[in-house]
This record gives C-alpha cells, structure tokens and sequence, in this order.
C-alpha cells in the first residue's frame, strides 16, 4: 500500500502529502484525501498505467476507489484473476 | 478637473525570479526554475489551497499574482457577481497544450487536458475567492494595454463590475509572466488614476534595481 501512496501522489500531483499522511482507510474523496471527478479519472489511467487494470465498469469506481486499503484489494484480485487465466 | 473614477489600488509583477507589488519586492528565488519559483511563492505566500499543485504552470501563475492583488488592493469586500477578471497573453494555453499532447502518446491525462484552454486560469482565480463577476481572456502577439485598458475600463464603467483583476499572464516553456493590476472605483493610499499610460509604464518597468534595496 505505501507504494501504491506514492503512486498516487505522482500521479495526482498532490505535492504536499507524504504517503504517511494517507490512512488506509481514509476516503479518498471529498472528506477524506479531497479528491475530486478529475481525480477519480486520472486514477483510472494510474491502474491502466501502472498495473495494465481496465476497470469493468465505471460504477466499480465508487468501491473501488473507496481507500487505499480497497484499491490495494482490487489490485491484488485482478491480478490473482489474470495470473488463474493464464 | 473632474476625479478619476478608476483606480489602479494594487499590481503585481512577477517576472526573473522575482514577485514585485507596489514597488516592493515580495518574493525572490533566484535560479529556480519556473515550476520551483511558482511553488517557492505559494509556500512562502503561506496559502492552504492544495489545488495549486495540481494546476498548469499558466493558472499557477495568475492565481499567485491575484493573490497578491488581493492582499495588497481591495478597500472593502465586493459581491461576486461585482469582480471582474480581464487576462490576456501570447501563448495561450500552448505550455498546457504541449504537455497534454505529450501524454497521448501513452494515455492521455485528463488532468492536462482540463488546462488546454487559457481561460482556465481565471476559471481558478474564480474558484479560489468566489469571484462570479465579468471575465474575459484574450490572446494577442504582445501586450497591448490600449486593448485592455478599454476592456477593464468598459466593464468598470458600464456594467454592475465594481472592482476588476486586469493584466497578462504568460508561460512557454521556461519563459513566464504576469503583470496584473486591481482596478477599483474607490482610491486608496497610494493608488494610482487608472490610464493605459500606466499599464504601459507598469509592464516596461525594469525593477532589476529593487533587488539591490530590498
């Protein structure tokens, strides 16, 4: 999860956070890190980019994207997915 | 001799590594490069508005020099539906645009394509204080304070704008800058009668010298 953080980080230009300022848990929108839907779609190429993840269907997003801690979970899963159908 | 009815209140100009307002030098990082200089003045301005960082160099630009004219002018707090922005410059949103294109080659960033149109910046100037009055972005090869002069001074004189934000912001590369003014109908000390005569003198200062007695 620290890496993916940092991924985020650079990849949102958030310049003044330090993955340590990122709970697992937190929401990462509104409340929480204060992303916004510019955010949620640059996200979107970070998994395309970084991990080769398309995203099934934009409604994913909402759960997806929900924390680090769920990201980090859907990263995993498709990968264990690929890696079976392979 | 009747009263000048529009009064330049505060200006900024940010240019050589250097923020200068009301003839005082605010801010200097000599070296920098564009990027570094931008945010080196955030931080040191102090501003809790982690937006900024995701911003294009051009909005990062004009939402640091409005930030100034807004310390620096402003007699009294006007409606937003009564601020005006009047910005104009020669590269339009081209810095923007040329790191965009850039990124197609792989996948294309949606947070550079939302600064690919130069009217963005007042866009972000808007956002950050609220401001839902008149604004206008015009791109021309130079700056040509006759142009907006007029323009700022029509909006002051025949619309329901009170106070208006009127300059050029320009970034290419690692050339930038800004040369804003606040226009008020109200004077206040050391403000000056707005004419194009002091746009022109205001953007051909040389304020190499400042430096020296800062």
């Amino acid at each position: 999860m620290q890496t993916l953080k940092e991924q985020i980080i650079r990849q949102l230009n958030l310049n003044d956070k330090k993955p340590e300022d990122i709970g697992n848990d937190d929401p990462l929108f509104v409340e929480g890190l204060g992303l916004d839907s510019i955010d949620a779609l640059e996200l979107i190429v970070l998994l395309q980019q970084e991990y080769k993840i398309k995203l099934a269907n934009a409604e994913e997003g909402q759960t997806v994207f929900r924390s680090i801690r769920t990201m980090a979970q859907y990263i995993t899963d498709r990968q264990a997915q690929d890696a079976a159908a392979n | 001799m009747s009263a000048p009815e529009i009064y330049i209140t505060a200006d900024c100009v940010v240019r050589d590594n250097k923020v200068i307002s009301n003839d005082s030098l605010l801010y200097a990082q000599e070296g920098a490069a564009v990027t570094e200089f931008l945010e080196g003045f955030y931080r040191h301005l102090a501003i809790d508005y982690p937006k900024f960082f995701k911003m294009d160099r051009l909005s990062k630009l004009g939402l640091l020099a409005a930030e100034v004219l807004t310390k620096n002018g402003r007699q009294r707090a006007y409606a937003p539906e009564n601020t005006g922005i009047v910005l104009t410059n020669a590269q339009a949103s081209l810095d923007a645009d040329i790191r965009y294109y850039a990124s197609v080659s792989n996948l294309p960033s949606p947070a550079l394509f939302v600064y690919t149109l130069p009217n963005i910046v007042i866009g972000e100037i808007s956002i950050r204080h609220g401001f839902k009055g008149e604004n206008a972005f015009f791109v021309s090869e130079q700056f040509d304070p006759a142009m907006l002069g007029f323009y700022a001074g029509e909006l002051l004189r025949n619309t329901s704008t009170q106070t208006c934000m009127a300059g050029w912001v320009d970034v290419i590369g690692e050339k930038y800058e800004a040369v804003m003014v606040l226009l008020e109908k109200e004077a206040a000390p050391g403000s000056k009668p707005f004419a194009t005569e002091q746009l022109t003198k205001l953007y051909a200062t040389d304020h190499g010298a400042i430096n020296a007695n800062a």
